[in-house]
């Protein structure tokens, strides 16, 4: 087990100090790129994807040096990716290690499914409550319908 | 209320509705008061709606206030392509108060936030239409005296309804019994019969809709609308199995009323108006009472 960590940790090469995402499915790499704004950030980026992962078949692994992200915003991610592990590394050593939550509110990730929903035909960014974390359901603030798991499309 | 915007029904609580019914049963003893001199309406139908545009505008002119607007899209700038961001933001700059009709849901939480004054929602898409459901609270109230422990029946297309699914969330702060007859295929959404479960109250569910009439206080009649059903043959056999006749009235309790949103097409036969317990055209005239309060209530001169 220890030697399998070291062995993929070694395809994407360690980084001195920030934060790495690990366990991220492998289709949603570039969404969590996108939602934490990552293609617009100077910082050095690595990241890989179809990696082989015990716990989850394959998996992605994206690492930012020098940053390190509040709760808020990380738990963006939650939504594409929800066994997220979020690692804290200064100096090449792990200091903390937590996971994602899903948030109670969600701005500017998800699409309302409604068709007919004004966000969908006007330049407005769609917000929405979490309203069920289990089984995520989203009720958006402009049309009141829900949007559940199987119907989510991500912007 | 001064500046409260209303885009559903549970932006105002209880005692916010409570109070506009109060009102319009002022306005009801002296409709013509000229409050609202010198106050602009902006009337904004993005898409055509006699019944709640008329009633309004009636609202508005019988307070002394100035109306200005269009009533349907063709005729505004929309066609030209400006956004409804842009269309609301330069309204707000001729008007004190928007009402807005438009045919896209969710527009009217929108427009209420890009709005610089206060906005009421008459009608977004299917989501809601808030002064529908005050105005038949205010009906329910008058014809009943009380607004508590009434058996109340929702008859007809349940499903699609945002009538019947706003006024079975407000009856649910007064002790309501809640009666729902529809064919399987347009029940009542499990949404809105969860609100009324976690309110601690009890549904019953019908296909029949003689076997409702003896047991409720209000009888709220819906249509049904052939382009909710994907088979028509289904819609045939449904169709003329929810239309309330007189005969069928034989059993009601004597304080029992009919009321319907309008526009009927078939759903309550012609014979049924001449009984008293016909109160749909009156739950009409209501709105303007209605309407009437909360122009008052929401510019702040009541």
């Amino acid at each position: 087990m220890e030697k399998e960590e070291i062995r993929k940790e070694l395809k994407v090469s360690a980084i001195e100090n920030g934060t790495v995402i690990d366990h991220i499915p492998s289709n949603s790499v570039f969404q969590v790129i996108r939602i934490l704004n990552l293609n617009e950030s100077g910082n050095m980026i690595l990241f890989g994807t179809n990696l082989e992962s015990q716990k989850m078949g394959t998996k992605g692994i994206i690492k930012v040096s020098n940053r390190f992200f509040e709760p808020d915003e990380i738990n963006k991610i939650a939504l594409v990716a929800p066994k997220a592990t979020l690692i804290v590394i200064k100096n090449y050593k792990v200091v903390e290690k937590k996971n994602v939550e899903i948030p109670d509110h969600v701005e500017n990730i998800v699409k309302c499914f409604n068709p007919n929903c004004i966000t969908n035909h006007e330049d407005i960014t769609t917000r929405f409550t979490v309203i069920d974390k289990e089984d995520l359901k989203l009720k958006c603030h402009y049309c009141e319908k829900i949007t559940a798991r199987d119907s989510m499309a991500f912007l | 209320m001064k500046n409260k915007n209303l885009v559903s029904i549970n932006d105002y609580t209880r005692d916010e509705q409570i109070q506009i019914l109060d009102l319009a049963e002022e306005f009801e003893k002296q409709p013509s008061q000229r409050i609202l001199e010198g106050y602009v309406v902006a009337s904004l139908f993005f898409e055509p709606s006699t019944r709640t545009r008329l009633s309004f505008e009636s609202a508005a002119c019988h307070l002394g206030a100035k109306v200005i607007g269009f009533s349907e899209p063709g005729s505004s700038s929309l066609k030209k392509g400006e956004s409804l961001r842009d269309t609301i933001l330069m309204v707000s700059n001729y008007a004190d108060i928007i009402v807005m009709r438009h045919p896209r849901e969710g527009s009217a939480r929108f427009a209420s936030e890009v709005a610089t004054i206060p906005l009421i929602n008459a009608g977004d898409g299917a989501n809601q239409h808030p002064t529908q459901t005050l105005l038949d609270m205010y009906s329910i109230r008058k014809t009943q005296g009380s607004l508590d422990n009434l058996n109340v029946a929702f008859v007809g297309d349940l499903k699609y309804g945002r009538t019947v699914h706003s006024l079975a969330i407000a009856l649910s702060n007064y002790n309501t019994t809640f009666h729902l007859v529809s064919p399987p295929e347009l029940k009542m959404p499990s949404s809105v019969k969860k609100y009324i479960k976690d309110s601690n109250l009890s549904y019953y569910q019908y296909t029949d809709l003689q076997e409702v009439i003896s047991k409720v206080d209000i009888l709220y009649m819906t249509r049904i609308q052939k382009e909710r059903f994907s088979d028509p043959i289904e819609y045939e056999r449904v169709k003329n199995s929810y239309v309330l006749r007189n005969n069928m009235l034989k059993d009601a309790r004597p304080n029992m009323r009919i009321l319907h949103p309008l526009p009927r097409v078939n759903e309550i036969a012609v014979d049924v108006d001449e009984n008293p317990k016909a109160y749909y055209f009156t739950q009409a005239l209501n709105g303007v009472f209605v309407r009437q309060a909360l122009l008052a209530s929401i510019l702040g001169v009541k």
